[in-house]
């Protein structure tokens, strides 16, 4: 019973642990995403030299 | 939800750094470059003339397009429409809250990334991780499609956009493969997905003509490429010595655990 119930409730953390990982990974995708690849104008003009530097497809 | 407040914590400061280490480099190697390159930007490619020596030659466009360009200047080059910063000051703190908005991007990817493989210990280690987010971010797409000057021919922005985020993730994914596969047939598997991407190969211009140096070009691709290579060096480094300090000593016993 006992150790049952310590299983279930590792389990449950490591869900928790790699949703929360999951959740910190996409937002990173769409920081980069968005300064790096959006096709607002006013977006691509500010970031313009920078995705030049880091190779972004830019134009 | 300490894990995730761990890391983002850990990766806006590592970001925060990486991120003005990044714009002092561009200030001084890659920004100059990009400047240089506008004067040409909007200039009509040189017609070559009659006797054009073969295209082999990798003298073409160079030499004659800076003489003769400045006669027919029109608007043939992209427009920036909308709203454009100011140059000088705007331009340039742009430029720096672009690289550490960024850079806080990438090291939140980095740090989950090596969260899910045990997380990095030690600023070397770090670097070691800096090294693949280079290969990943930088050296894979940059095969396929080097980093371009204003002015110079490209195919068009989706397809470009497109193979970059597919080699990107496939680069990853590849090296995660050989890296942390269970056996020899998953690593031979990641080198197959690492060199998929150039097999297909990336979106090129029609042509590669362009009123811009090549001299100017080789430079800029150097000087990006290395600004990249320390950038995520400095990103893994400051990662691996920030999280020391946000690691759970008790959760994570040996290792030392981000939660």
């Amino acid at each position: 019973m006992n150790t049952a119930s310590r299983t279930l409730s590792a389990s449950a953390s490591s869900q928790s642990r790699i949703l929360q990982l999951a959740f910190a990974g996409m937002l990173g995708i769409f920081i980069v995403g968005f300064s790096g690849f959006a096709h607002i104008d006013a977006v691509h003009n500010a970031a313009h030299d920078y995705r030049h530097s880091m190779g972004f497809p830019c134009h | 939800m300490t894990i995730f407040r761990n890391v983002v914590f850990v990766a806006a400061l590592a970001g925060l750094v990486a991120g003005l280490a990044m714009s002092a480099m561009q200030f001084f190697a890659t920004t100059p470059l990009i400047v240089a390159a506008e004067e040409f930007e909007g200039m009509e490619v040189a017609p070559a003339p009659a006797a054009a020596p073969s295209v082999q030659d990798h003298d073409h466009g160079h030499a004659h397009a800076s003489d003769d360009a400045h006669a027919h200047e029109d608007d043939h080059g992209h427009s920036h429409s909308g709203w454009v910063p100011e140059d000088g000051f705007e331009r340039e703190s742009l430029t720096v809250l672009a690289n550490v908005v960024t850079a806080v991007g990438f090291g939140l990817m980095l740090v989950v990334a090596a969260e899910l493989a045990g997380g990095i210990q030690s600023w070397r280690q770090g670097i070691y991780w800096g090294f693949a987010g280079f290969a990943v971010f930088t050296l894979a797409p940059g095969l396929g499609l080097p980093p371009e000057l204003p002015g110079m021919p490209a195919a068009d922005l989706l397809p470009r956009q497109i193979w970059w985020v597919a080699t990107v993730a496939a680069t990853a994914g590849g090296l995660a493969l050989i890296a942390f596969g269970r056996n020899a047939v998953l690593a031979i598997l990641g080198v197959a997905l690492i060199v998929a991407p150039h097999v297909v190969g990336a979106p090129q211009p029609v042509s590669h003509e362009s009123s811009v140096p090549v001299e100017l070009h080789s430079q800029f691709v150097t000087a990006a490429t290395l600004t990249s290579l320390v950038f995520w060096v400095v990103l893994g480094a400051m990662v691996g010595v920030l999280r020391g300090r946000f690691a759970d000593p008790v959760a994570g016993a040996e290792q030392g655990s981000l939660a």
